[in-house]
C-alpha cells in the first residue's frame, strides 16, 4: 500500500479519538462553560459570540454547553444500544446454531420476519406506540437490529461446530456450557464485534433521527437530535444554533465510522473464516 | 415459472408475520386508545367506555380480532382515524402517490449519481479520483439525513434563495430538496457497493484474458464487466429501498412534503393508532413487493438461473 496510514497507525489514531470523545462525554458536566439548562431570555437567539461560541437557543441557553452535555445522552445511549443488540443477537444466534432443530427454525423465522420489515419504519411505529422517550427509542431500535447479529452468530456457531477441535472437545466429555463459553464464544466474537463497531455510527444517526422526530429524548434533556428539532424554527435567524448539534453528530459518527472501518481492516486478513 | 410460484408461496408466512406483528403491537397499545379518546372529555361513565370498546371490537378474543382485522385489510377497510374520523385506508391511499414520487425520484437521482461515480472509482482504484470519490462517500455516510436536509435548506433556500423553504404541494420544484437529501444519503452507501462490485468483477481472470487479447478497455468495461455487475448492483439498490422508505418519514416532515411519511409522523404524535397501523402494514408490504420484484428480475436477468429453471420445467 502506498498509503502512509497503515492499519495499525489508523487504529491508534481513531481509537484515541473515540476514547477522547467517550471520556469527554463522561466528564461533560465539568467541561461546560455555562449551565446548559440555565435560561436567560434577555439573551435569547443570540448569534455566536465569544461568550457563547455556538450562540444561544430561544430560551437563551448556551448552545456550546448544551452540545457538550448532549454528548453524554447521544453517545452513551448509542453505546448502550449497540451492546444490547450485540448481546441479545449473539445469545439467540448461538442458541439457534447450537441447538439446531425446531428452536433454530423458530428463531430464524422470527428473525426473517423482522428482516422483512423496512427497519426504520418499524422502529418509528414501535417508538410511536410506546409513546416516545429515550428508553422506548432504544427499545425500538434494538427490536429491529438484533436479527443481523443473530444471523452472524448462528452461521459462525455452525461453522465452529463442524471443526475438528470442537468434536474432540465433545468426545472428551466437556460440558455444553464449557464448550460454548470457552470455545465457541471466544472464536466467534471477532466478526460480531467488527459488525457492532461498524454499527455504532448508523445507530447513533438513527437514534438521533428518532429524537429529531420527537420520539427519543425529550426536551429539556439535551440530546443532539432533539436539540436540532427544538431549534429548527431558528434556522432562518441563527442558523448555527440549529446546525451545531448536527455537526456534533456528524463528527462523532465519523470518528466511530473511521474506527469501525479500521477495525474491520485490521481483523480482515487474519479472520477469513467465512463471514455472514 | 415454477420458481415464481414457489416465491409467491414463500410470501404467505412473511405477510402473515408482518400483519400479525403490526396488529399485535397496535392492540397492546390500543387498550389505552379508548382512555386516550376520552382523556380530554373529563369523567366518562364506564358504560360509555364499554360501549365504545364493543363498537371497536376490542372486547373480543385476540385472535378473533386479528382475523377480522385481516379480513378488513384485504377489503381495504382499516377502520377510521381516531383523530379526524376519516377512513384510514382512503386517507393513506390519497397520500401514497406523493411518497412514491419522492421515492422514485430519489432512486433515479441515486442511480445517476452513484453508478457513474462508483464505476469511475473502481476503474481508477487507488488513484486520486478514487480517493476523492471515497472521501465524499465517507462524509455522506456520516451525515444524518435530517442534518443534510437542514443544511440544504439553509444553503439553497435561505442563503441563495433558489428554492422555496417549505414545499407547497407536490410540484417538481418543491421535490428538489427532499429528493436531493434522500439521494445524498443513499448514494454515499450505494457508491461504495457499486465500486466494490465492479472492482471485484475487474479482478476476475476473464478480464485479464480479454485484455491480453487486446479488447479495448471501454468495450470490455461496458459489454462484459458492467453486464456481469448489473445483477448485484440491482439487488443492492432494491435492498437499500428499505432504508429509503424509513428515511422519507423524517424528510417529509422536515420539508412538509404531503406524503404518507408525514402522515405517519403526525399520526404518531396524535396517537392515531389505526393510521400508524396502516402505515406500518402497507410500507412493509411495499418493501416485500419490491424485494419480490427484484428477486424475479434477478432470475430473469441471470441466464444461468433462467435456463436452469427452463430445463426443469
Amino acid at each position: 500500500m502506498r498509503n502512509p496510514f497503515t492499519v495499525k497507525r489508523r487504529l491508534i489514531i481513531f481509537g484515541t479519538l473515540a476514547l477522547i470523545l467517550i471520556v469527554c462525554s463522561i466528564f461533560s458536566s465539568y467541561l461546560t462553560p455555562c449551565d446548559p439548562y440555565l435560561q436567560d431570555l434577555s439573551n435569547a437567539k443570540a448569534m455566536p459570540s465569544w461568550a457563547h461560541p455556538f450562540g444561544t437557543d430561544r430560551y437563551g441557553r448556551d448552545m456550546l454547553s448544551r452540545v457538550i452535555i448532549g454528548s453524554r445522552t447521544s453517545i452513551f445511549s448509542t453505546l448502550f444500544l449497540v451492546s444490547i443488540i450485540t448481546m441479545i443477537g449473539s445469545i439467540l444466534g448461538i442458541i439457534a446454531g447450537w441447538c439446531s432443530g425446531w428452536i433454530d427454525t423458530v428463531l430464524m423465522r422470527i428473525s426473517d420476519m423482522f428482516l422483512a420489515f423496512p427497519g426504520l419504519v418499524f422502529a418509528l411505529a414501535i417508538a410511536g406506540v410506546l409513546g416516545g422517550g429515550l428508553h422506548n427509542a432504544i427499545f425500538a431500535l434494538a427490536a429491529i437490529s438484533w436479527p443481523k447479529y443473530a444471523r452472524i452468530a448462528r452461521s459462525q456457531t455452525l461453522a465452529q461446530k463442524e471443526m475438528l477441535y470442537l468434536r474432540a472437545a465433545r468426545l472428551s466429555g466437556s460440558s455444553t456450557a464449557k464448550i460454548i463459553g470457552k470455545h465457541i464464544v471466544p472464536n466467534i466474537m471477532g466478526p460480531i464485534l467488527v459488525t457492532s463497531m461498524l454499527d455504532i455510527g448508523t445507530m447513533m444517526m438513527e437514534l438521533a433521527g428518532l429524537s429529531f422526530l420527537g420520539l427519543g429524548a425529550k426536551p429539556p434533556m439535551a440530546e443532539w437530535g432533539s436539540m436540532m428539532s427544538d431549534t429548527r424554527s431558528l434556522l432562518t435567524i441563527v442558523p448555527w444554533v440549529t446546525l451545531a448539534p448536527g455537526f456534533a453528530i456528524f463528527v462523532s459518527v465519523m470518528i466511530f465510522n473511521l474506527l469501525g472501518d479500521t477495525i474491520r481492516d485490521y481483523a480482515d486478513p487474519k479472520n477469513r473464516r467465512g463471514g455472514v | 415459472m415454477k420458481y415464481v410460484g414457489k416465491r409467491f408461496l414463500q410470501l404467505i408466512p412473511v405477510l402473515l408475520g408482518i400483519t400479525f406483528l403490526s396488529f399485535a403491537m397496535m392492540r397492546i397499545a390500543g387498550s389505552d386508545a379508548i382512555t386516550e379518546m376520552y382523556a380530554d372529555k373529563g369523567a366518562v361513565a364506564q358504560e360509555i367506555i364499554d360501549a365504545k370498546r364493543a363498537e371497536l371490537g376490542l372486547d373480543r378474543p385476540f385472535m378473533e380480532q386479528y382475523v377480522r382485522w385481516l379480513g378488513g385489510l384485504l377489503t381495504g377497510d382499516m377502520g377510521v382515524s381516531y383523530v379526524s374520523g376519516r377512513n384510514v385506508f382512503d386517507t393513506f391511499v390519497s397520500k401514497l402517490p406523493a411518497t412514491l414520487l419522492l421515492t422514485l425520484l430519489s432512486v433515479i437521482a441515486t442511480i445517476l449519481i452513484s453508478i457513474p461515480l462508483g464505476v469511475v472509482a473502481a476503474v481508477h482504484h487507488d488513484r486520486v479520483v478514487d480517493y476523492i470519490i471515497r472521501f465524499f462517500s465517507f462524509i455522506g455516510n456520516s451525515l444524518p439525513n435530517f442534518f443534510v436536509g437542514l443544511l440544504l435548506m439553509q444553503l439553497l433556500a435561505i442563503k441563495l434563495g433558489l428554492l422555496p423553504v417549505i414545499s407547497s404541494g407536490t410540484g417538481l420544484e418543491s421535490a428538489i430538496m427532499p429528493t436531493l437529501t434522500l439521494a445524498i444519503a443513499m448514494s454515499s452507501k450505494y457508491m461504495r457497493q457499486v465500486r466494490a462490485t465492479v472492482l471485484e468483477e475487474l479482478n476476475k481472470e476473464y478480464v485479464i484474458g480479454a485484455k491480453a487479447r487486446g479488447i479495448r478497455n471501454h468495450i470490455l468495461l461496458w459489454k462484459s464487466v458492467m453486464k456481469a455487475s448489473m445483477l448485484t448492483i440491482i439487488t443492492l439498490l432494491a435492498l437499500s429501498i428499505g432504508s429509503l422508505l424509513g428515511g422519507t418519514a423524517i424528510i417529509e416532515s422536515i420539508f412538509m412534503w404531503d406524503g404518507v411519511g408525514k402522515l405517519a409522523v403526525d399520526a404518531i404524535t396524535m396517537r392515531d393508532y389505526p393510521m400508524i397501523q396502516a402505515y406500518v402494514v402497507w410500507m412493509a408490504m411495499i418493501y416485500v413487493l419490491v424485494n419480490l420484484v427484484t428477486d424475479l428480475l434477478y432470475h430473469l436477468l441471470d441466464p444461468r438461473i433462467r435456463l436452469g429453471v427452463n430445463e426443469n420445467a
